[in-house]
């Protein structure tokens, strides 16, 4: 997952110094191995196979949307409205699903999060709003539309057998979500770390103003990166709904919260420039162990979002820490 | 020579080491600085001259070697501790409050205060006391930001002051003053040492040194080579120190392009913000200085051409065809530009080397968007040998030296196969010998038949590379000039519009 190494001479340099380059080239694996073990010894169930396939299943759709998310960091974005894009999908995709078919409904979800996407690239870019500010306004639109579109309700289809196996279909073993979440993790991986797509997305975000004297056309790729985010949140909205059968507006309210977090806890700086697929991914299981384990030691469920809150704090300040040494 | 330690020694570095990730900056370094005395610290970029400031004002920490203070050794962990025992650094860039007013930045966090408000009247008489005694002429309600560079400077200098520091490290001082200013910068030091303060002057202008230091200390690739008095130095015996060898001739021979050079690219009747109605025309082959003094328009100029900024009027021919007036068509038309700031325009820092180079020629190593790496590298490093560069092609851009990351943008230019070169003060901020490296690939590359459009500062790299002069004033070209017409009176004197030789 990392880089390919860089070919240095190392002389003597300062403990500190060192220790610093090794955090931030392991980044998340030693915490995540960490997490692991510890749940591993203190709470036996954690290992059992059905623990672990729920845990895949249920980040199936937050790995998704990380994996988008992190070509918006790295291009010097963010987006804020990917949880209001998943509820509002969600519903569209299962309304459409139970009035014209299963197919309809997924294309549908996936067109809704297409257009947010492009929205809000456009607006970052042709209009020159801050990404945070204009990401957030859009979420407030997208839920507004969402909570017409379901009447603010919950919208429920138990008898859409065909909509639920898209996501529930068991083969090997793991549901057909996580398969398509590792797909897509793995085509995320090679878009960005193989293709031209990809150098221009990092060269975008680490220096904006070099790479558009270089040719690159920086304001397309930005835009590419909010569809690719937009597409995701909305998968991931689909899945969900075919999962659950049932949608709400509101159902992506912490999404927001825990893709970034993921994303972040996983190394990609929110300055743009930097991150790597295989970093997110395992920042966002890294998160999802943490919750597992609450769950599993029985825990106060408000103590985890302490914890969450505190882990993203952590994440940054390391960020910033190992910046120092470069 | 020895300076052996004594009372009137203000500061004495011992054996100090430091290091930043693989490069050593600093090895086994000791000076003594006397009291009251201007300590000149000379050397190439990436001697350690700067490095050293820094620690001594407790920018960052050694990591081997002691700071002894008056016989006792201390160790500084920010710049605050360095300022509890008097000494104050003035960095290359000024780090004032922009939209506060001089009293107020010179006083920030240590503002006279009753009952939590800040008492202005005292504010204002202190910084009267302060200005008279420093003989500087600043109002204290001046806004800093509106201020010129060089009296943001005297702000800074003051704020130290104000703070008690008795040994000052200027850090490149004059480096973005106008020559009035440095005149002017010089009596501050001068009045500085007769209040009998101590300044460490780092400084790139040997002139400087040699005109307004006490003692001199050498460094080169972080040691010492030599501390002594500066009338035992000329500006041949520092260069030799810092280079460890005499500089040869500055220049690379010139060599002429033919007479019947094909036009490679016109400009006609070009305007764009700062640069009005400008026509020029670059031969194959051809270095073509653009002379001017800075604010001139002659960066707008190459920007203009290249796309990087809307033209208001006029066009860019490249052999005959129009161009598309943004970056990537210029490229595509083999025109390529090395931005006048590699940091802000030109490098992605935290990006391997590789990239860096490739960026612009990408579209020449893929096949269905996917990055051919193996092609990449073997081109990539052949376009680094062209220019004498690292191979160390997946090290960070950000690792190399300001000489090897201006190679890199050479590099990147020659990937695209270009035909036209507009090199943007290609040599700035990078030591001598680099420089001279610089030159090299300027010359090689004119000589294989790139027009080369050369924007310069100093006069003399334009003589001693340019086959023509064209200069700038207001927007404006204002002169051509060639052959026994290309004289530093006569470009100066176009730049200032005095068009005499008496120009200064």
């Amino acid at each position: 997952m990392s880089q390919e190494a860089v070919e240095t001479v190392q002389p003597a340099v300062p403990l500190s110094q060192r220790a610093g380059r090794i955090v931030s080239r392991a980044g998340i694996l030693i915490p995540f191995l960490i997490a692991f073990a510890i749940l591993a010894i203190i709470a036996p169930p954690f290992l059992k196979t059905a623990n672990l396939t729920n845990i895949l299943d249920q980040q199936a759709g937050i790995i998704i949307v990380a994996c988008a998310g992190t070509f918006v960091l790295i291009a010097g974005g963010i987006d804020l409205s990917i949880g209001a894009i998943y509820g509002l999908a969600a519903a569209v995709s299962l309304q459409v699903a139970t009035q014209v078919s299963a197919p309809a409904g997924i294309l549908a979800g996936l067109a809704v999060g297409l257009a947010v996407g492009i929205a809000n690239g456009v607006i970052v870019t042709r209009f020159r709003i801050n990404p945070l500010i204009g990401t957030l306004a859009m979420t407030f639109v997208v839920s507004g539309i969402a909570a017409i579109v379901t009447k603010g309700n919950l919208v429920v289809a138990l008898d859409q057998a065909d909509f639920q196996a898209f996501a529930a279909t068991k083969i090997l073993g793991i549901t057909s979500g996580a398969w398509m979440m590792i797909a897509i993790a793995i085509l995320a991986m090679i878009l960005l770390s193989r293709t031209t797509f990809g150098r221009y997305v990092y060269a975008t975000g680490g220096n904006t103003q070099a790479a558009r004297l270089g040719g690159v056309r920086v304001n397309a790729i930005r835009v590419a990166t909010f569809a690719l985010s937009g597409t995701a949140a909305a998968m991931a909205g689909v899945l969900d709904a075919s999962r659950v059968l049932s949608a709400q507006a509101s159902s992506g309210q912490f999404l927001t919260f825990t893709v970034l977090t993921g994303i972040i806890v996983g190394g990609t700086s929110i300055l743009g420039g930097e991150g790597t697929i295989g970093r997110t991914v395992l920042g966002c299981l890294f998160v999802a162990l943490i919750a597992n384990g609450f769950n599993l030691l029985g825990f106060d469920p408000f103590y985890q979002q302490v914890t969450l809150g505190v882990i993203l704090l952590l994440a940054v300040g390391v960020d910033a820490w190992s910046r120092r040494f470069e | 020579m020895a300076t052996e330690a004594s009372d009137a020694t203000r500061l004495e570095v011992r054996g100090l080491g430091k290091s930043f990730g693989a490069t050593r900056a600093l090895d086994e370094v000791s000076v003594a600085v006397g009291a009251g005395t201007v300590h000149a610290l000379v050397g190439e970029n990436g001697a350690g001259k700067s490095t050293l400031g820094k620690i001594i004002a407790g920018v960052f920490p050694q990591d081997q070697g002691d700071l002894v203070l008056r016989g006792t050794t201390v160790s500084f962990r920010s710049p605050r501790e360095a300022l509890t025992q008097g000494i104050a650094l003035v960095a290359q860039e000024v780090a004032l409050v922009p939209r506060l007013t001089a009293a107020e930045n010179v006083f920030l966090g240590a503002e006279p205060r009753r009952a939590g408000f800040i008492e202005r009247r005292t504010l204002r008489d202190r910084f009267d006391r302060l200005v008279a005694d420093a003989g500087f002429d600043i109002k204290p309600g001046s806004i800093v930001g509106r201020l010129p560079l060089a009296q943001q400077q005297q702000v800074e200098i003051l704020r130290a002051l104000a703070r008690d520091a008795d040994l000052i490290v200027l850090d490149e001082p004059s480096a973005s003053l106008s020559a009035k200013e440095v005149e002017r910068l010089h009596e501050v030091v001068r009045g500085l040492r007769s209040r009998g303060h101590t300044v460490i002057l780092v400084s790139h202008f040997l002139g400087e040194v040699l005109e307004l230091s006490d003692v001199v200390t050498v460094l080169r690739d972080g040691r010492v080579v030599r501390t002594g008095p500066i009338a035992d130095e000329t500006e041949a015996t520092l260069v030799t120190g810092m280079l460890g060898r005499p500089v040869g001739r500055a220049y690379p021979p010139k060599q002429m392009p033919l007479p019947e050079a094909p036009v490679v690219i016109a400009v006609e009747g070009l305007s764009a913000p700062g640069v009005t109605d400008v026509s020029l025309t670059l031969r194959a082959g051809e270095i073509v200085g653009l002379a001017g003094l800075v604010g001139a328009g002659r960066s707008e100029l190459a920007r203009a051409i290249y796309g990087a900024t809307a033209m208001s009027a006029g066009q860019v021919l490249v052999r005959g065809a129009s161009i598309g007036g943004q970056p990537a068509s210029s490229i595509k038309a083999g025109v390529a530009m090395i931005p006048e700031s590699r940091k802000d325009d030109g490098l992605i820092l935290r990006r391997p080397i590789r990239e860096n180079v490739s960026l612009t020629s990408l579209g020449r190593f893929q096949r269905f968007g996917f990055v051919r790496r193996g092609a990449e590298r073997t081109e990539v490093r052949a376009a680094l040998e062209q220019v004498d560069g690292t191979d160390l092609v997946d090290a960070l851009a950000g690792s190399l030296s300001g000489g090897n990351q201006q190679k890199l943008l050479f590099a990147r230019s020659l990937l695209i196969g270009p035909g036209v070169l507009l090199a943007d003060e290609p040599t700035r901020g990078i030591d001598v010998g680099a420089k001279r490296d610089i030159y090299e690939v300027l010359v090689n590359l004119a000589a294989s038949g790139l027009a080369i459009l050369l924007i310069s500062n100093e006069v003399e790299e334009i003589l001693g590379l340019a086959h023509r002069v064209l200069v700038m004033r207001y927007g404006r070209l204002v002169a051509e000039l060639a052959g026994p017409d290309m004289t530093e009176e006569a470009i100066v004197g176009a730049a200032f519009g005095t068009t005499t030789s008496s120009a200064a």
